[in-house]
């Protein structure tokens, strides 16, 4: 008795049968994950990068490397939700009459529950973010965000974030209450196990990082615009980033509070969502969907910025309607709390509610519209350069009108009953998520990449990634609107009506279409770094741009700009080409930057071994992180010693280089 | 109102002009209001004055928005003018979607709730018929 007394205090609930070595499927996955990750372990102690790593990346808070590393996680974990996606849909295309399928129910509702989690938390908004952080400061002419350490600190919580979930693959289990861990399954009498714990300190700890990222970015647009910047003249991806950033601020907060509700529900037995003693279910899936809505706008609208700064730049024309633009973006920042309820028209709130909310979600579809059409005018008369971002928009621009129009449908409340939970609205939200924010954010990857790294992206894979996804996209997902509307539900592990099968077969095939145009992106990168000289771009233009981004050089200097550039129109950086503009080659002074430091990441372990400790019961790992987490923010509210100034001298020669290369070419 | 005008004039601000930053004065008045609009809504309860709960209820939510509008006020800065119209933006902004958020919330789960069999053994008492 003693023993198991001692076992609970050391270890919590954590026993070695909770670690999954007997199923073969994570028992690969594991020797997998090991020797890849030897593998890079090896490689960073051979080449001695440890120190560079850690100096360079991990500490730094230059807002481009932390953009930079954003994107990293988001690939990377997109790896991870295109591995369980691939897994459903094989599963799905097998599991016919007799034959089960090779998962099990138990592991298949993992499996969708983190391919959702996963595919929101971990790859669109990382993506997002890390665009955000990386472009805005240069389109408004500043040398970093308002708050640099803070940023810092917030890329590290949503990595923090995506390991917690990661450790769930091998320790323990994920959730089965689907993504949005609704009560009363999520609660403590249905899932007693770790899972949806795991899912409520992953996503509590990543929506701390969101929540910080974003009062960061709306600091940095609201307060440090280049001189002459007036809002009118913001370019369009900042007016999208400032009203996502909004956003963030607003729901995210709705997010967590929710979160740590259905928290006290499972570990201190309230009973908020539960029908025991008062509590309502369903006021659960009011607070989650007034966020849930808001961030599915929060993902679109930077997408939408970025479709417009590569429309402009490639059809070598001022947007068009721009005032209109920002109108749209405005209103739909207001709407997108107006239509929440539109997730749960079955819930049976009445008809009056239920057309309220179905009026609402049409009446966005407006501003959403005229967004299309100021695009499609952009392209009118325009000379078009059909480059890979490009290509990625017009793409956009022909898939998410389609996937508009079923959101159309799905917003009217007598077909959603027929439609509620079925699989044309899996197609449906797959149609405007990935034709709509995942495409946005390859266009952005091809078009800021030269700005990022001095060279272009391989035009031929790129090309080939792009086809590849698009027709793999098509083929994976109008399948499923057949199958919704034939009334097929969601989540099915198993299926008996052998007539589906084919639909099924199908979606699996255009699977593995994106699994190539995955493959041929990552070869893009890794062929576009190997040719970097013959890809090479000295102007730091490479596209003609528009705006303040494509005035400096490529990668930017640290300090992004030696002197503050100073606007007078719309496009600044076309109107500073068209009046002749000239660099500056002298005066230049020293230049004042935050340090780096390694407060965030330390910070950020921690709260791993936090929301360790609080999964399995483990009190003393949480209490003991816990403090050190406020030791470390409190220490680090000592270190006076957080600035420098890059001297004159530095800044001379690095703008004295860079002249000389631009002399070479002319 | 361009960021550098913006900058410059906030420069000034931080230099000369510590009224946009709070005075002892209004600190303490703050303070002293705070504590009134506290010990009214516990005296309110503890000593259960009106014998209404529901009466009680919207009195202390009237002193809660209130309050919120003295620390605005007293403890945040908060006027039409500060950081070039910003914050009374951001304060419109907020307090639409926060009108929204509860308004929305209540009217759809008491529609639901209208629309439901009753669930808890409480309200099976007060629906007997």
């Amino acid at each position: 008795m003693a023993d198991t007394d001692l076992m609970n205090l050391v270890f919590g609930r954590l026993r070695l049968d909770d670690i999954p070595y007997h199923e073969p499927i994570l028992q690969v996955t594991f020797a997998g994950v090991a020797v890849v990750g030897l593998a890079v372990l090896g490689v960073i102690t051979y080449y001695r990068f440890w120190g560079p790593l850690w100096r360079d990346w991990v500490t730094s808070v230059d807002h481009k490397k932390i953009g930079i590393m954003y994107i990293i996680l988001a690939i990377v974990m997109l790896l991870r939700g295109f591995a369980d996606a691939l897994l459903m849909r094989s599963q799905q295309a097998i599991s016919f009459g007799e034959n089960q399928g090779f998962l099990p129910p138990h592991h298949y509702d993992q499996i969708f529950t983190a391919h959702g989690v996963i595919m929101i938390f971990f790859v669109a908004m990382p993506f997002v973010t890390g665009m955000m952080n990386y472009v805005v400061p240069l389109q408004i002419g500043a040398r970093d965000v308002a708050f640099p350490f803070l940023n810092n600190f917030s890329f590290w919580m949503t990595v923090s974030g995506a390991i917690t979930v990661m450790i769930s693959l091998f320790v323990g289990e994920f959730s089965r209450a689907t993504w949005l861990a609704y009560p009363p399954l999520s609660g403590a009498d249905m899932s007693p196990g770790v899972g949806v714990d795991y899912y409520i300190w992953g996503l509590q700890i990543a929506g701390i990082g969101t929540t910080l990222s974003g009062i960061n970015l709306v600091a940095t647009i609201v307060k440090m615009r280049a001189p002459g910047m007036t809002m009118m003249k913001l370019p369009i991806f900042v007016w999208t980033s400032l009203c996502t950033n909004a956003l963030i601020v607003a729901a995210f907060p709705i997010l967590s509070a929710v979160l740590a509700l259905l928290t006290l529900d499972r570990y201190v037995g309230t009973h908020f969502f539960t029908n025991d003693l008062g509590g309502n279910p369903m006021m659960y899936f009011n607070l989650i969907w007034i966020w849930g809505h808001p961030e599915v706008y929060i993902l679109i609208l930077p997408a939408f910025g970025i479709f417009s700064e590569v429309t402009s730049t490639f059809c070598g024309k001022r947007l068009f309607g721009y005032v209109s633009m920002v109108y749209a973006t405005v209103v739909i920042t207001i709407l997108s709390y107006l239509v929440w309820l539109h997730h749960f028209f079955t819930m049976g709130s009445g008809a009056s509610v239920n057309s309220f909310f179905g009026i609402t979600t049409m009446i966005i579809s407006i501003p959403t519209g005229a967004k299309i059409f100021n695009w499609l005018f952009t392209m009118f008369r325009g000379r078009i350069r059909f480059e890979v971002p490009m290509l990625w928009t017009v793409s956009f621009m022909v898939t998410f009108v389609i996937g508009g129009m079923t959101g159309v449908l799905l917003a009217v409340p007598p077909a959603d009953f027929v439609l509620h939970n079925s699989l044309f609205l899996i197609a449906h939200f797959h149609n405007v998520i990935i034709g709509g924010v995942l495409f946005g954010m390859f266009a952005g990857v091809n078009y800021w990449w030269p700005k990022a790294f001095g060279f272009k992206l391989d035009p031929f894979w790129g090309k080939v990634s792009f086809w590849f996804w698009t027709v793999g996209f098509y083929v994976a997902f109008m399948p499923l609107y057949v199958l919704g509307l034939m009334g097929v539900t969601r989540r099915q592990q198993h299926l008996e009506d052998p007539s589906l099968q084919v639909w099924f077969v199908l979606a699996a095939c255009g699977a593995v279409l994106i699994a190539i145009g995955i493959a041929a992106m990552l070869t893009q990168f890794t062929v576009s770094i190997r040719n970097r000289e013959k890809l090479r771009d000295v102007t730091g233009d490479p596209w003609g741009g528009r705006t303040l981004e494509w005035s400096t050089s490529s990668p930017p200097p640290e300090y992004n700009f030696a002197f503050t550039p100073r606007i007078h129109d719309l496009d600044a950086w076309y109107d500073m080409k068209r009046r002749g503009y000239e660099r500056p080659r002298e005066g230049f002074k020293a230049i004042h930057m935050p340090k780096n430091t390694g407060t965030g990441a330390i910070i950020s372990a921690f709260s791993v071994a936090f929301s360790f400790g609080m999964v399995w019961y483990i009190w003393w790992l949480a209490a003991l992180s816990f403090v050190a987490m406020i030791a470390a923010a409190i220490i680090h509210t000592f270190n006076y010693n957080r600035d420098f100034d890059i001297p004159a001298d530095t800044v001379v020669r690095t703008e004295a280089e860079r002249s000389a290369v631009l002399a070479a070419m002319a | 109102m361009s960021a550098a005008q913006d900058a410059d004039h906030h420069g000034h601000g931080h230099g000369h002009d510590g009224g946009a930053h709070g005075s002892f004065r209004g600190y303490m008045t703050g303070f002293v209001l705070s504590v009134i609009l506290t010990a009214i809504p516990f005296w309110l309860v503890m000593g259960d004055v009106l014998k209404n709960p529901v009466w009680t209820t919207v009195i202390i939510l009237a002193f809660a928005v209130v309050q919120i509008i003295v620390h605005m006020v007293y403890f945040l800065h908060m006027n039409t003018k500060s950081e070039g119209g910003w914050t009374i933006l951001a304060l419109i902004f907020t307090v639409t979607l926060v009108v929204i958020t509860l308004t929305g919330s209540i009217w759809v789960m008491h529609h639901l709730n209208t629309n439901m069999m009753p669930m808890s053994p409480h309200d099976m008492l007060h629906h007997q018929p």
